[in-house]
């Protein structure tokens, strides 16, 4: 069978690469440098699902110095690199749990699931390619991000719990730029800029990738307006990233010159840091501030628009019906990723930036929203009149809009400038992103994880462990984190290692606790999704090509697909979304089906 | 089974807009009234925003449900064929356009008269009161002698006070905020107002209280493992408490250690 594929794709025009001959290859070769882009995706996905529970590991330590500040810590407590401070949460621990917290979430977990893990599963299998323009890239792009991983856990441990990188994932220069000026202000911080910029290269190599897989290996038929939302997703991202990431690579390289040569990019002149004294200076911390968010507000979209197009294929397939506006929902996509370019400083509103400039930024900023709403009423249409079939992936999908209105609407509390100089830096502004991150993208991956799992392994996951892991998990989210707009409202700072010793905010511990028993439900639950995920992989019923019956062209290959991926080059005659077509008597038309015209009334 | 999700998926809503509506009775909100007219201004555009985005969450909730509920009776001839809706995409595209437009455009004005510094009140602009360095992990405030003004450098009769920054009630205040280290940002969520210290530059800020009392200056950028217990004091009081306050500081400064009749003495031995 596999053999039969190579030799069609070998005889087409795009497989220039070296798979095609060579049906045996080893262990190592086929698992672990593969340059397969499903085994690419698989270890992807697996790599992040791990590291989003070490990411959840270090928010529950976070959760427990807030709800219980300075008391004794389980589990952990007892470890001999806490004896010297009693087992609590130090102070210099606790910042370097919340700043290796967001690290692993953005760089180890959202981006690379997204774009690593679903980008590389089903680009080509949605488009109709036998693999990625670039296989040898791709094999690299995530051999890349292992010596992130590994840089991320020198720095974290280089220090003992004192002194790990604590400058917040955002970094901002002096404190990031000078080695004094905190304890995690030194190697740690050196190790983490090294690792933030071998993320960049393992992202950039799969941009690359993506765009010239889009743009050149097309199946036959698929044009861009009949590619999946997935796709397009795919695609703005790519292109996102690729314009976006040089600027955080090169001031990456500029605060590590300044801590390791003596430049100043970011360092002004007459600071006493921690009551040394640089003696130099010149430069200017508002640059690293613009440099940063000009990636990293760009970067947010990286993180949500691949969610927001695996979304629109889950609704369509489990409301057996087409997508609602397929064009403005394209179109809204671009609008976010070019708009996305114009708003970085809303994340400067406060920084003493000229006021005019926050200005034009508010209007940019407001302006976002707008294909964010048209996006959401997009997919409430979608659902309007359909057949509803209640999958796990389809309650998932459903809690990424409902989350993701709550995530799109407080976000326009801090695009108004005024409003934002009380919350900016509160627990709103947590409440918000964790909507839009966790809310919107992570329960959109749950919903992606279980649609195409049966894809990736030939295997069914169980749908009932499904729906308790998306229940548990959604009550925990929601008592977690809507109850953060309260605490930002009532003007609890973020990144406080102990608030409760202002007096104003003494009373807000309670509704801290509640929120940390609602974390570690949250947490509890996600071991039932890596059960699921792991005994599914082995042991879960069989299932075929198609256990949706949907459209998609991925649906067409053989579960799991071959190396090559499809029994023969597919011809692509319609869009993605024919559900409940009158042109057939299924409620699904795949892409590939061909029906032939009907003859019209009154023509003959 | 079917309808149990739509109600799932409509109970959360209503379970968030209940707990609002408790949150003010539980302290779960603003602290407290604030104490000028454009922390009031603040809270009303933020009240404004709420309303605004209350009643686009109930819509689209209320849409959510009303599809999902629709959805889950099979119906025989098979979903809706439908593509979208032309008129409908332009609606909701248009509507929301204008009310963002709007809120942006209304929000410009309060914005001006917090950060512009040509549109501060006059004499908080001539006058800046003291000047606040942030450094790991305090507050050291400079002011002026009294009936002196406050020069950008350091003048030898100014007065030094660390987290404790003394502003005379009911008449609008500027002070300069630099910092001397890293980045920190001053904070008075009472008086709903946030201005990052930033290494290098020396920003203004005003601000007014028109009730006398003590509110906290919070540290709102992290500056480091002692961030958290970077805390200040503001004290808003009359304006003769304020003048006696920087005249005993002064005093207090001037102090040697020996008592005026001490000094008398030894002038007068030297005088003999």
């Amino acid at each position: 069978m596999s053999i039969a594929t190579h030799d069609t794709a070998g005889a087409h025009s795009h497989d220039d690469h070296a798979h095609g001959g060579h049906p045996e290859i080893g262990f190592v070769r086929k698992y672990i440098f593969s340059t397969d882009h499903k085994v690419i995706g698989i270890q992807f996905l697996i790599t992040t699902l791990l590291m989003l529970m070490v990411g959840g590991a270090l928010a529950l330590a976070v959760r427990w110095q807030l709800a219980f500040p300075w008391q004794w810590m389980p589990i952990a407590g007892d470890l001999e690199v806490f004896k010297d401070q009693g087992g609590i949460i130090s102070p210099e621990f606790y910042t370097m749990l919340f700043t290796m917290h967001a690290t692993v979430m953005i760089f180890l977990v959202i981006i690379p699931v997204l774009a690593g893990a679903f980008g590389n599963f089903l680009i080509p299998l949605q488009i109709g390619a036998d693999d990625m323009a670039f296989p040898t890239l791709n094999m690299l792009s995530y051999w890349f991000m292992w010596p992130a991983i590994v840089l991320f856990g020198i720095s974290f441990v280089i220090g003992g719990v004192t002194a790990g990188p604590a400058a917040g994932w955002t970094s901002y220069p002096v404190l990031s730029a000078i080695a004094s000026a905190a304890p995690g202000s030194g190697a740690a911080q050196t190790f983490w800029l090294l690792a933030v910029t071998c993320v960049g290269v393992s992202s950039m190599m799969g941009s690359v990738n993506y765009m010239t897989t889009i743009i050149n290996m097309r199946a036959p038929g698929m044009t861009l307006f009949r590619m999946p939302m997935t796709i397009w997703g795919m695609f703005i991202t790519a292109i996102l990233q690729s314009f976006a990431l040089p600027v955080l690579t090169a001031a990456g390289f500029m605060v590590l010159f300044d801590r390791t040569m003596g430049t100043c990019f970011f360092v002004p002149a007459g600071l006493v840091v921690n009551n040394a004294d640089p003696t130099i200076g010149g430069g200017q911390p508002l640059l690293w501030q613009h440099l940063f968010w000009f990636y990293s507000h760009p970067a947010v979209y990286i993180m949500l628009l691949p969610a927001m197009g695996m979304v629109s294929d889950i609704l369509c397939a489990f409301a057996r019906k087409p997508l609602f506006g397929y064009k403005p929902m394209v179109y809204s996509l671009a609008a976010i990723a070019g708009l996305g370019f114009i708003v970085w400083g809303h994340h400067m509103f406060t920084s003493g930036m000229n006021p005019a400039l926050g200005m034009t930024f508010m209007v940019s900023t407001m302006m976002i929203a707008l294909p964010s709403a048209v996006k959401t009423f997009n997919w409430i249409g979608t659902l309007w009149g359909g057949n509803l079939i209640f999958t796990t992936p389809m309650l998932n999908s459903v809690a990424f809009i409902s989350m993701f209105i709550v995530g799109g609407l407080s976000g326009i509390f801090m695009a108004a400038v005024p409003v934002d100089l009380y919350i900016h830096d509160s627990y709103f502004i947590v409440a918000h992103f964790h909507y839009v991150l966790f809310g919107a993208t992570l329960f959109g991956v749950f919903g992606a994880i279980h649609f195409w799992f049966p894809k990736m392994f030939g295997r069914m996951m169980n749908d009932n462990v499904g729906k308790l892991h998306f229940v548990l998990t959604f009550i925990g989210f929601n008592g977690t984190f809507f109850t953060m707009h309260l605490l930002g409202v009532a003007g609890m700072p973020r990144r406080l290692a102990d608030p409760f010793n202002y007096p104003y905010l003494e009373h807000l511990l309670p509704l801290n606790q509640f929120m940390t028993y609602s974390a570690m439900l949250m947490g509890f639950a996600q071991f039932l999704l890596l059960g699921n995920f792991f005994y599914s992989m082995f042991w879960g019923p069989k299932c075929g090509r198609n256990p949706w019956n949907a459209n998609g062209l991925e649906w067409d290959a053989p579960s799991p697909p071959p190396h090559g991926n499809f029994d023969s080059i597919p011809v692509v005659y319609r869009g993605p979304y024919e559900y409940s077509s009158p042109l057939t008597d299924k409620d699904y038309l795949p892409q590939t089906e061909y029906i032939p015209p009907r003859p019209q009334p009154g023509t003959t | 089974m079917r309808k149990f999700w739509c109600l799932f998926f409509m109970f959360w809503p209503m379970l968030a807009i209940a707990v609002c509506v408790v949150a003010p009775t539980n302290g779960w909100w603003f602290p407290s009234v604030a104490p000028w007219e454009l922390g009031q201004q603040i809270d009303d555009l933020f009240n404004l925003l709420l309303i605004i985005t209350t009643v686009v969450f109930i819509g689209t909730q209320v849409a959510l449900g009303y599809v999902l509920w629709k959805g889950t009776t099979v119906k025989t001839g098979g979903a809706w064929f439908s593509h979208g809706s032309h008129n409908l995409e332009v609606i909701w595209t248009i509507l929301p356009a204008i009310i963002l437009l709007f809120i942006s455009l209304y929000q410009m004005d309060v914005l001006a008269r917090i950060r512009v510094m040509s549109q501060f009140p006059e004499q908080a602009r001539d006058a800046p009161v003291a000047e606040v360095s942030a450094r790991q992990f305090e507050w050291r405030i400079r002011y002026p002698a009294p009936g002196k003004k406050l020069m950008p450098q350091p003048q030898p009769t100014d007065l030094y006070t660390v987290n404790d920054l003394h502003v005379p009630v009911g008449k609008p205040v500027m002070i300069r905020l630099r910092s001397e280290d890293v980045q920190h940002s001053f904070g008075l969520p009472e008086l709903r107002l946030m201005q990052d210290a930033v290494p290098g530059l020396v920003i203004p800020v005003w601000f007014q209280s028109n009730t006398t009392g003590k509110y906290d200056i919070v540290c709102k950028e992290l500056c480091g493992w002692g961030h958290y217990k970077m805390q200040g004091e503001l004290t808003v009081e009359l304006q003769e408490e304020y003048d006696a306050y920087l005249q005993a500081l002064q005093a207090k400064m001037n102090d040697d250690g020996f008592s005026a009749e001490a000094n008398n003495a030894v002038a007068q031995s030297n005088e003999d």
